[in-house]
């Protein structure tokens, strides 16, 4: 009896082995540094969220490496006027519950989108500009908008598409720009988490466990390229040593963002590799305008020194972007000239970063009546961004030595960003991605005048201000024509270069880690994507 | 019996709301979380919403206050990030501490007290010295090294165990557990080990110290003198008089394994209540931090009067009658 039940034992063993060898080749387990907090695509509009949300649940248009438009689940579109936008969408397109998609799904998902119940970070911002949306047949939406909007493209892949059959809407909605009439109930984000819902991408969701993993498997009714994998774990491990040793260990075959210090020690081993890829964050330093003596600043008798144009070039003279970048951060990112890299749209392509001139910058603090320098202190976070506290040390030491008395005040990023927001610093080192890669969503941001009625300035706190620039980004923003609207955007950016508005620093590398035989299509918006990880 | 319980629970009230309204001012303090939970390029009219939809546009008195009176009507509020109820949140994390604790909390009673026993009985010999050299370096290691360590040890380099995360768990009573499941075992035990021992050289130090103690009393010798067997003096009666002091600080440390497994379950991406704990403050989100504090504090009471009651049958001198002689 005992020697039967451990032959038995053995035996159903060996066969689970053997299914799970040829099973195992493709599974891909992956280390996520954050969690999403939700699988509704329509709840939280951050990273975490949208990177795993875009395998399952598709868009009009996706964005590529580059962050350029690519079609998705929209085929083709084009600008007819100034003001509309008509997208033909892909036929024989079927969610993985079997419904095929129309365009009914298309405006059931945009009506649904300010109706998201407990949103922390809501889509609005991208169904906003649309203003009416029709279905001249079930594979055509005309869009249109109030005033010209030529980021049309980009916005939409910020709205997943779900069934609207599935979700029970009637067949002849009707879009309204707060969420079309006649429905009755929407659906419910812990639906989401309780995997209702079906999407058209690649994948679909099969389990669910917050904290511990996320399962997804190949959706077989997919209408493009058969994804490389069978069935996707995705495993939150925020603790980053842990999720180094992850991969080390064999429990997961795919981890993002490394910490730096580590790189070298995956890369001698031979049974990994990494993938690494500039990225669309930018780290910059901005200054405190609006203040007359701004926080953290002294022997300046009471004035504010930032407003002096010298000022500023002195800043970014006296900073050393090569040496932040090998030595503070391990060769694993880019000295920045502007607030985009150069393959991104409205950039400029022969800017180049401001070399070190400690001469210089001495010379330009003593014409702006500062011989002998002053004292200034800058405020970072020290969780957010790679090494943040470490580069703003750098660059403050950097500024010491062109004569300023400089201070660092790290902190933890939940009280940085408060403290940016109510203007408690004079100087702050800060990091921003453009969603939509091209120039004009960090033009608008970072230095916009800040005014609620052009949405401009909403991270630009310290109330930078250039009337031109404002002028000439607000013709870019209603000019549809892609070459004329980039080259308007390159002018207004080369503006806030030439004023040193703001301080670029460098942009961050993104790095993902694996196993050997993998590969990685490296993200410039920094997504890891289950679809862009392939086999050798 | 009754009123002692009552008025324990009595005395509990007060410090839930005590440290409900320090926990919700510090949090206040210490920022604000829209920023991490808003997408950075929302506008100002995105911006304004969600404030306004988390209440936090409100003078801070009145938040406080609505917080109050919700609280009194069993509503701890929604989490911020989740938009889910904050209590459903941390209960269905719970099992997995649970687990874990109870794990460790039987690693230090299973290895503990026989180890703390044996080096009282031979404290001059090798082994005396041995176990207690043993668990000062139990002590002294810390949480968050020893977890990383043991990682790279068993994991890492000779890849016995998984590096982290939950493994396969079965069900009861419709809750997930991996001690049900004899393939998720392996993922249990490195957490375990690494939060119990630190438990463990407490116990072999509390029954070491026990031991030598009661092996000089009057009780031991009589014992002897009347013939019973060493194991049976060890085994009934010293044990029984070492146990009160073990059975109260392990109820203590019982409670901050499950409240505080914080660093480990980080170390081992465990997805239980610690590190949901630390996630939720990284993002201030403020209801879950406060619920969890407030179901903390009540277990805590709740053990302390399963404590007191233990006492009373180990020790039939002790009378619940809080200290009414």
């Amino acid at each position: 009896m005992r020697v039967n039940r451990f032959s038995g034992a053995i035996t159903a063993a060996m066969l689970t082995l053997s299914i799970a060898g040829p099973a195992a080749a493709q599974e891909l387990k992956i280390g996520l540094a954050a969690e999403p907090s939700a699988l509704d695509p329509h709840y939280h509009n951050l990273t975490p969220n949208i990177q795993i949300a875009t395998q399952v649940f598709e868009r009009l248009a996706d964005q590529d490496k580059n962050q350029a438009p690519q079609p998705m689940l929209a085929e083709s579109w084009k600008a007819t006027d100034d003001k509309t936008w008509v997208f033909n969408l892909r036929k024989g397109v079927k969610f993985s519950d079997g419904t095929d998609f129309t365009a009914q799904d298309v405006i059931y998902s945009f009506c649904r989108v300010p109706k998201v119940e407990n949103s922390p970070s809501s889509f609005v911002v991208s169904t906003r500009p649309v203003d009416t949306m029709t279905a001249p047949d079930p594979y055509t939406i005309v869009i249109t908008t109030a005033a010209p909007f030529p980021l049309m493209p980009q916005t939409v892949f910020s709205v997943a598409i779900m069934s609207a059959k599935q979700a029970g809407a009637p067949v002849d909605l009707k879009y309204s720009k707060d969420g079309c009439q006649g429905v009755a109930q929407w659906p419910r984000t812990d639906d989401f988490n309780k995997l209702k819902y079906a999407g058209t991408g690649p994948y679909k969701y099969t389990q669910y466990t917050p904290g511990d993993r996320i399962v997804m498997e190949r959706n077989d009714t997919y209408w493009g390229k058969k994804p490389v994998w069978q069935k996707v774990i995705l495993r939150p491990i925020t603790q980053a040593a842990a999720r180094v040793a992850a991969l080390l260990s064999g429990d997961v075959d795919f981890i993002e963002n490394p910490p730096i210090q580590d790189l070298p020690r995956i890369e001698a081993n031979p049974t990994f590799a990494i993938a690494k890829g500039l990225s669309n964050r930018i780290i910059y330093l901005h200054f405190n305008y609006l203040a007359d003596s701004p926080p953290g600043v002294t022997g300046t008798e009471g004035k504010n020194p930032f407003r002096d144009k010298r000022v500023r070039e002195a800043i970014s003279l006296s900073i050393d972007r090569d040496a932040i970048v090998s030595r503070i951060m391990g060769g694993v990112a880019v000295p920045a000239a502007e607030f985009l890299p150069n393959p991104l749209a409205g950039t400029n392509p022969g800017i180049k970063p401001a070399k070190p001139d400690l001469d210089k910058a001495k010379k330009l603090l003593a014409e702006a009546g500062y011989p002998n320098g002053f004292g200034l202190t800058v405020g970072t976070p020290n969780d957010r961004y790679i090494n943040d506290a470490q580069v703003a040390q750098a660059a403050a030491q950097m500024m010491s030595r062109a004569g300023l008395k400089l201070q660092v005040d790290a902190m933890t990023s939940t009280t940085f960003f408060d403290k940016r927001t109510k203007r408690e610093f004079g100087l702050w080192l800060a990091g921003w991605s453009a969603d939509t890669g091209e120039m004009s969503n960090s033009l608008r941001a970072l230095a916009g005048t800040p005014d609620p009625k052009t949405g401009f300035g909403t991270t630009n706190p310290g109330g930078y201000s250039n009337k031109e620039m404002d002028a000439l980004l607000t013709k870019a923003l209603t000019t549809v024509d892609d070459k004329q609207r980039n080259s308007l955007l390159a002018e207004a950016s080369r503006m806030v270069m030439d004023d040193y508005g703001v301080i670029p620093l460098h942009f961050e590398v993104t790095v993902w880690a694996f196993k050997k035989g993998l590969t990685y299509e490296a993200q410039v918006n920094q997504y890891t994507r289950p679809d862009a990880i392939g086999r050798q | 019996m009754l009123a002692f319980v009552l008025r324990r629970l009595g005395q509990s009230a007060f410090v839930i709301v005590a440290m409900a309204a320090l926990v919700f001012l510090s949090v206040y303090a210490i920022g604000n979380p829209i920023d991490i939970l808003l997408a950075p390029d929302a506008d100002q009219q995105e911006r304004a919403a969600a404030i306004a939809r988390l209440g936090l546009d409100r003078p801070l008195w009145q938040q406080f206050l609505t917080f109050l009176v919700n609280l009194a009507q069993g509503d701890l509020g929604k989490s911020f990030v989740f938009g889910s109820d904050a209590v459903s949140l941390i209960l269905a994390r719970l099992p997995a501490t649970l687990e874990l604790a109870l794990v460790a909390l039987v690693l230090a009673i299973v290895a503990g007290i026989p180890l703390g026993i044996l080096a009282g009985l031979r404290s001059d010999g090798w082994i005396g010295r041995g176990v207690m050299t043993g668990s000062i370096v139990g002590f002294s290691l810390p949480n968050f090294w020893l977890g990383i360590m043991m990682i790279l040890l068993f994991a890492v380099e000779l890849k016995w165990l998984p590096a982290g995360g939950r493994g396969a768990t079965g069900t009861f009573l419709g809750l997930q557990f991996s001690l049900l499941d004899p393939a998720g075992w392996p993922n249990l035990l490195m957490p375990a080990l690494t939060l119990a021992i630190y438990k463990v050289s407490l116990v072999i130090r509390l029954a070491y110290a026990g031991t030598r103690e009661a092996m000089l009393q009057d009780y031991v010798r009589f014992a002897r003198a009347k013939g019973l067997s060493p194991a049976r003096i060890i085994g009934v009666h010293v044990l029984k008089n070492i146990l009160i002091p073990i059975v109260t600080v392990l109820g203590l440390e019982l409670g901050s394994m499950i409240a505080f497994a914080v660093v480990t379950e980080t170390v081992f991406a465990w997805p239980g209540v610690g590190k949901l704990l630390i996630d939720s403050i990284a993002r201030l989100d403020r209801p879950v931090i406060v619920a969890y504090l407030i179901i903390v504090v009540g277990m805590f009471t709740l053990i302390n009067l399963a404590v007191d009651i233990l006492y009373s049958i180990l020790d039939p001198r002790v009378r619940l009658a809080d200290g009414g002689h």
